[in-house]
């Protein structure tokens, strides 16, 4: 047990209270609220970097808060899963956060929507961390739960009557989702008598309760990370959102359910799964790559596409699930599909948000996002479609970006353990995503007048963004095509505390 | 300084593509100062470097990406070879490139993108790994696809288009190769021949398809050649970047890799690989001429042609003796010279006389003077007239086939050699002799202008003086063919 000075384990609880204290803040400026950031910015980039710096150090640990041990009390674990995704929603909030002081909550001032934006993302934050750190079934349903509130929240802030109908929609799902949770882990408890992860891990329960329960909390995870075909709520959620809204809801959020789900599977229940969980939830995710990457070629608004698009990117996660150990057993020098798919995590959380935050600056020179009507904005804004362009990359999974090293870690195992199929759906999952989004870049580089179609109607309606603005999306890009040249440090990251199912695959 | 210096040689190109994204549109001094002097830096360091290699030094560099993947620079004689013709026709292309686009627009981006091309082309040159030189492949994929599109009218985008269309599903075939391989013998390093003989032969032969269809797409193997004339919407700088400096080149290099660094040439025949690999490079070259023939754009006609000459190179790699080995090598060097001069000519054609067909360059020869001799020695030279650089590389092939026992590729080069005369010649009658047309002017200063800027008209003579050396020279101990040689002795005696 860690001493309670311990300075991984002051960043692993800061990294939950500070931003919900900075949502509280968020209420009391008020019009000001925008400032913000540049207190939580650099605190929370600090508390990531002193959890960061535990982990590597200190390995992985459990933080028993107030003292008292499982099964009485409540763990944070700090581990290299939890740090990395606490730094990876550092660099998406603080972006997000800067991109709408100078955007939305500038323009919502008025209607004190503006400054609700800084408050709900703090709660997200904090919620998103709490998540990432909590080692226990039950405070990960409240922590989900707080999530889903602040995210309805985010889609609801235009207020306008669709994307109302598009937060009740996401709530119906969200909430469906925690009750089958809630009731999963309500079963769970009552086999086991307890909900602490590593407790669990360590009790092996098998059995018609334990399957039945992992089953309906699987399910309730599922609906809240849109995974096909429960995806229904995301496109119009996503793409109705402001812009910094969208960014954290398209590239952190689902992750969040993402992460509960692999530590129910691999570190709580690895030996409940039985053969049938790797290649139905792997089967469900490899038909949401197909079937996002189809339907968001059929997109004509930006912000739709790159929405249809998380769900395609949603899938290539669940691929662990059935590629989990596939490398590991027999090649030593590969870092397995766990590495694989959770670096994919990191990269598409940069990359979407970059995209979504290039997205809403598209929209507000242009007044639409029609793809159609895109022409020419290379030369217009030549820093925009730069973090369009390495978006796109690392969604394509091209080299030299983090998309390339996750997808070819897990075309490794793929590969390694037998299981082409897989590798057959990663490589065409990366096709396809060249078919959605060079159309995209093309119409970028076409000359203005080109197509009978830009009729005057499309000339800008707002001014060019700054320059400081569009640095915004470019940084987030630049960082997920970093993520490609300097993989091996985040990689190793991972590793810290891997669970042992990611390394011997689920039964 | 071993392990820095292909850093250094990549950076030459890689800081000033960098750096000229973030100039603004006027600043062209900057730009063309960076471009500049990136390429004549790097002539120099690889000029330092073909003389160190020459002496037996090998150069590595490693950078881990993530556990069992790192990225490992290594040069070699081959890697020299490639790179010292891409920096010196870097230089030329940079050159002809601000003449050709001065007072056009986005030039920033242009050059940008071209820089990272070249940069690319170098990584792709001094890969010591297969999964190095994809990583370097699909940059090199990724930044050409601006420079296609670079005019955003309806023509370029729809060859950009169709490049991707070609690429991208490429690209997915080479990365499933390499996995599939790595998945059962670990990373594969070009200088350690991978233990293959643990893997079972079909799937060895599977894994060589995919490679071929893989790097077959950039090396414009029939039928994989489509992108290639389809890109001739691309203005001229590009074209010649395409066809000589970078692109088809880096396909052929690869096919060159793969069959004597990760299989071997011995374990090629053994599994019955290199016969078809020939076949299929015959076809291409023989089909590729065919279709030349019947082109009436002088681009396309050149693009055509390109098609054809690449798999000379392919064909001396995969029929597995030294001398067609020379032969194939020695050729990416002078196909490089060849048809970079005519790139040049025909944009200057098209750019200054306005001549996009063939029916229309009658008489330019003696109102462009300069343009029309480079653009005769390299048609010329793409012949096989002696002694131009093309018909060293088509002599050293015929000698190579017979020794390899497959009499047969003298019947494809003397077809070949017939076909390109019958494309060629007919395009240097009309030049020298046939009537110019009233519009084209005979004096004055329209005339004098027919055959300015100097940056415009001198890298094409430069080329053609080249391609002519290289073959005069052919037996002088610092030609192309030397090099080679020593390569090829390299290869084959262990």
């Amino acid at each position: 047990m860690t001493e309670p000075l311990d300075p991984a384990a002051l960043a692993a609880a800061l990294a939950v209270a500070l931003p919900l204290a900075g949502a509280l803040a968020a209420l009391v400026m008020g019009r000001r609220a925008g400032d913000l950031f540049f207190v939580t910015g650099p605190a929370m980039a600090l508390v990531a970097a002193a959890l960061v710096a535990g982990v590597a150090e200190g390995g992985p640990a459990r933080i028993a808060v107030g003292g008292f041990a499982p099964p009485l009390g409540i763990a944070l674990v700090t581990d290299g899963l939890a740090a990395t995704f606490v730094a990876t929603t550092v660099a998406v909030m603080a972006a997000a956060l800067a991109f709408a002081r100078g955007g939305l909550v500038a323009r919502l001032r008025e209607t004190r929507r503006g400054y609700a934006f800084v408050a709900l993302a703090h709660l997200a934050w904090g919620a998103l961390n709490a998540v990432f750190l909590s080692g226990d079934l039950f405070n990960l349903y409240v922590a989900l739960e707080l999530l889903s509130l602040a995210a309805i929240g985010l889609v609801a802030l235009e207020g306008k009557a669709e994307t109302l109908a598009a937060a009740i929609r996401y709530a119906f799902f969200a909430l469906t989702g925690s009750l089958l949770y809630l009731s999963g882990a309500i079963l769970l408890y009552a086999a086991t008598g307890t909900l602490d992860i590593a407790l669990l891990g360590a009790h092996a329960p098998e059995g018609a309760t334990t399957l039945v329960a992992g089953a309906l909390m699987t399910a309730g995870l599922c609906a809240k990370t849109a995974l096909f075909p429960l995806h229904a709520w995301l496109p119009p959620a996503h793409a109705g959102a402001p812009a910094p809204a969208s960014a954290i809801l398209s590239g952190l959020v689902p992750k969040a359910s993402f992460v509960v789900m692999a530590r129910l599977w691999l570190e709580a229940l690895p030996d409940a799964a039985g053969p049938a969980l790797g290649p139905l939830l792997g089967g469900l995710g490899a038909a949401a790559i197909l079937y996002g990457s189809v339907l968001a070629l059929r997109q004509e608004r930006l912000k739709l596409l790159v929405a249809y698009s998380t769900i395609a990117q949603i899938g290539y996660l669940f691929l662990l699930f059935p590629l989990a150990g596939g490398a590991l057993s027999t090649q030593p020098w590969a870092a397995g599909a766990w590495s694989g798919a959770m670096l994919h995590g990191v990269s598409h959380a940069l990359a979407k948000a970059a995209l979504f935050l290039a997205a809403g600056l598209v929209l507000a020179r242009l007044g639409h996002d029609r793809i159609a009507g895109l022409s020419g904005l290379a030369r217009a804004m030549p820093m925009t479609a730069f973090a369009i362009g390495l978006s796109a990359v690392t969604l394509m999974g091209l080299p030299p970006s983090g998309g390339f090293i996750a997808k070819y870690l897990l075309l490794v195992a793929a590969f390694a353990s037998g299981e082409w199929a897989w590798g057959v759906i990663l490589l065409a999952g990366g096709v396809l995503s060249a078919l959605y989004l060079f159309p995209v870049l093309g119409r970028l580089f076409a000359k203005g007048d080109a197509e009978g179609e830009d009729a005057p109607e499309d000339e800008p309606t707002g001014p060019l963004p700054s320059r400081a603005r569009e640095a915004i999306p470019l940084v987030l890009a630049g960082l997920a095509i970093a993520l490609g040249f300097a993989s091996a440090w985040p990689t190793a990251l991972l590793a810290i505390g891997r669970p042992g199912a990611a390394m011997e695959g689920l039964e | 300084m071993n392990g820095l210096l292909p850093v250094l040689i990549i950076a030459t190109s890689l800081a000033p593509a960098l750096a000229t994204f973030f100039l603004a549109e006027d600043q062209a001094g900057w730009r063309n100062g960076l471009n500049l002097g990136g390429a004549v830096l790097k002539i120099a360091l690889v000029g330092f470097m073909l003389v160190e290699v020459a002496d037996g030094a090998i150069y590595d560099t490693r950078f881990d990406l993530a556990p069992g993947l790192a990225l490992v620079l290594r040069v070699d004689a081959l890697s020299l070879l490639f790179v010292t013709l891409s920096a010196a026709l870097w230089l030329l292309t940079t050159i002809y490139a601000i003449a050709y686009f001065e007072g056009t627009r986005d030039l920033s981006r242009f050059f940008g993108f071209f820089s990272l091309c070249v940069a690319a082309t170098t990584g792709i040159a001094f890969s010591g790994t297969l999964v190095t030189f994809f990583v370097f492949y699909e940059l090199l994929t990724l930044s050409t696809w601006p420079l296609v599109v670079h005019k955003g009218d309806a023509a370029s985008l729809s060859a950009g288009r169709r490049y991707l269309a070609y690429t991208m599903p490429g690209s997915a075939a080479l990365l499933a190769a390499i996995v599939w391989l790595e998945s059962a013998v670990g990373p594969i390093a070009f200088a350690q021949p991978a233990a293959l003989e643990t893997v079972d032969e079909t799937t060895l032969r599977l894994v060589f398809v995919l490679f071929v269809l893989g790097i077959g797409v950039k090396a414009a193997l029939v039928p994989l050649h489509g992108w290639l004339p389809a890109a001739m919407a691309a203005p001229a700088p590009v074209s010649a970047l395409l066809h000589a400096v970078a692109v088809v080149k880096a396909g052929a290099f690869g096919i060159v890799r793969v069959v004597h660094d990760v299989y071997g040439i011995a374990r090629v025949e053994a599994l019955g690989l290199g016969t078809p690999l020939a076949l299929l490079a015959a076809f291409t070259i023989v089909y590729g001429s065919a279709r030349a023939l019947q082109q009436v754009d002088i681009k396309r006609r050149l693009a055509f042609s390109t098609v054809s000459q690449v798999s000379y190179i392919i064909l001396g790699v995969a029929l597995a003796g030294p001398v067609a080995t020379i032969g194939g090598l020695v050729h990416l060097v002078h196909q490089g010279l060849m048809k970079i001069t005519l790139f040049f000519c025909a944009g200057i054609f098209a750019e200054r006389a306005h001549v996009h067909r063939i029916d229309e360059l009658a008489g330019i020869g003696p109102r462009m003077p300069w343009t029309a001799s480079a653009f005769s020695v390299g048609a010329l030279g793409m012949i096989g007239v002696p002694p131009i650089a093309g018909f060293v590389s088509k002599w050293y092939l015929g000698i190579g086939g017979l020794q390899a026992g497959q009499p047969w590729v003298i019947g494809v080069l003397v077809a070949s050699s017939l076909l390109n005369a019958s494309y060629f010649l007919p395009l240097l009658y009309r030049m020298w002799f046939l009537p110019a047309p009233e519009t084209l002017p005979a004096r004055g200063p329209d005339a004098r202008a027919l055959e300015r800027p100097l940056g415009l008209i001198a890298p094409p003579v430069a080329t053609a003086l080249a391609a002519l050396a290289v073959g005069f020279l052919a037996a002088s101990p610092i030609s192309p063919l030397a090099w080679t040689t020593l390569i090829v002795e390299r290869a084959y005696t262990p």
